[in-house]
């Protein structure tokens, strides 16, 4: 790997830690440990799951807003400082500045990935914990990846936010929304067809989010470690698909 | 973003438009061969605590007592899968529908739903459930509730042919309801003159009449000529057919 690919993964890592985006984090998860107590509490029955249940969604959620948003922030301060010019302007490629870019990013979401593993430590199993936090680290890589191709593209916060934020409803949603479009209920018009077809086009080129780092490996056990590795292969592929994406992208653009 | 803003795509390396190509066919080719998610019937767990439901709501109880509303008028028919009233749980579907009453009593929703949708199940005991919760929360609240236990009386009376708790209902709707309408408060006169009970229908007409509490004249004077019939068919010991 070329040197200043490593370079400017350290400096990505290092803005990460001085923008303090590991402390507003921890004291999110803080929060949510707050939060998930009082609930526990006030249960009538199934404490301990419930507990579980709304600490493991949340944090999922915490870290993957913080996450998305601080790639857009990272690279949109990049874009309004000129330092994007002034990196370029050195001996490096592109896709060398994509690529040190996304790994940079891709060891920020690991970091938050294991923090989040750490606190529902506190709450569930040590196996299904593992699982779940590998599970939820692969999540975390395509949403990194997925913000640093949106603010390639669209070089503003607000569209690649709310890019980024429509994909991961959609892609979360995905396998819901096929299995209401093939309901029996759903009549058989032409444009139920059409519906349906669009929607299992759609789920080529998304990810199955849905399968990545279930709740129910923290609150019931029984954590799949063959569903690890499909998600990782996946991952890997679909991680690629973005940074070839937004690399494309990025060599389009006048700077 | 602009057209200016951006070259040629032919200024793109040709490696970088194969590796997007190459990564472009693996994922399609990925999702294509993963399993497709059979739909399951999911057995409808017990409501959240109410405590629970109002701290996560945020104040916005009316609006979770909605979703949850909708969640459990939908539960029947789960992604992809269509489930028969009878495969449900009624034991559970009266927690939630309380659960829902509980956030927001002055909800109608869950006591429509309990009148009119779950006793279809084509199972008397069921039914029977869905008609008592109805009544339960009659009783906490008879002035804005008084409607669904008269559509379940009209059920129990139709639907079920029972008629003592037909009966019932209209009694407690006449005892418990004042400013019901006339109708539903004599419905339990002309229960009572379906069944045969011809000497109690005309004793709690009369009584109705003399009470003053019919003022509209139009209505005064249907109920005076239902009680003359009623005292006729009396006489000639024959159960009128209304």
């Amino acid at each position: 790997m070329r040197r200043q690919i490593i370079t400017l993964a350290r400096f990505t890592f290092l803005e990460a830690l001085r923008t303090r985006l590991f402390f507003v984090y921890v004291v999110g998860l803080a929060s949510i440990f707050a939060l998930t107590f009082f609930i526990q509490q006030v249960a009538i029955t199934e404490a301990s799951r419930i507990e579980i249940a709304f600490s493991a969604a949340i944090t999922r959620l915490l870290a993957v807003f913080l996450l998305s948003l601080h790639v857009i922030t990272s690279v949109v301060r990049e874009l309004d400082d000129k330092g994007l010019e002034l990196t370029l302007s050195f001996d490096l490629r592109r896709s060398d500045y994509i690529l040190g870019r996304l790994l940079g990013f891709v060891l920020i979401a690991v970091l938050v990935a294991t923090l989040a593993a750490l606190s529902q430590s506190i709450l569930a199993a040590k196996g299904g914990v593992l699982a779940w936090g590998v599970s939820l680290a692969l999540e975390l890589v395509i949403m990194a990846a997925l913000s640093l191709f949106c603010i390639v593209t669209f070089t503003q916060l607000m569209p690649a936010m709310c890019f980024v934020t429509g994909f991961y409803i959609v892609a979360r949603a995905l396998s819901a929304i096929r299995l209401i479009s093939k309901s029996p209920l759903s009549g058989e018009s032409p444009s139920q067809h059409v519906m349906s077809w669009l929607v299992d086009t759609l789920a080529l080129v998304l990810p199955g989010f849905d399968r990545y780092a279930p709740t129910a490996w923290l609150a019931d056990g029984g954590a799949q470690w063959s569903a690890v590795g499909t998600a990782s292969v996946e991952a890997a592929i679909y991680t690629s698909l973005l940074c070839a994406a937004a690399t494309f992208d990025f060599y389009r653009r006048n700077v | 973003m602009s057209q200016r803003n951006e070259r040629s795509w032919r200024s793109v390396p040709k490696s970088v438009i194969a590796a997007l190509a190459i990564a472009l066919i693996l994922e399609t080719g990925f999702q294509s061969h993963q399993p497709k998610t059979l739909a399951r019937a999911q057995a409808l767990h017990q409501p959240p605590a109410v405590s629970a439901l109002r701290l996560v709501s945020l104040g916005e109880n009316i609006a979770v007592a909605q979703l949850m509303s909708l969640y459990l008028q939908a539960f029947d028919n789960q992604p992809g899968i269509s489930i028969p009233f009878r495969e449900l749980d009624y034991g559970r579907v009266s927690d939630w529908l309380k659960t829902i009453l509980a956030l927001d009593p002055i909800g109608q929703y869950p006591l429509f739903l309990a009148s009119q949708v779950y006793p279809q199940v084509p199972d008397p005991a069921r039914t029977r459930s869905m008609f008592d919760f109805v009544y339960q929360e009659f009783l906490a609240d008879p002035a804005r509730r008084w409607r669904w236990l008269a559509h379940s009386a009209l059920a129990a009376r139709h639907r079920l042919k029972d008629n003592k708790l037909a009966l019932h209902y209209a009694n407690e709707i006449a005892r418990l309801a004042p400013h019901a309408p006339g109708w539903a408060r004599q419905m339990q006169i002309f229960i009572l003159e379906d069944i045969g009970e011809i000497e109690s229908a005309k004793i709690m007409l009369g009584a109705l009449i003399a009470s003053g509490e019919v003022r509209d004249e139009r209505e005064l004077h249907f109920l005076t000529e239902r009680l003359a019939e009623l005292e006729s068919a009396e006489k000639s010991s024959t159960p009128s057919k209304n």
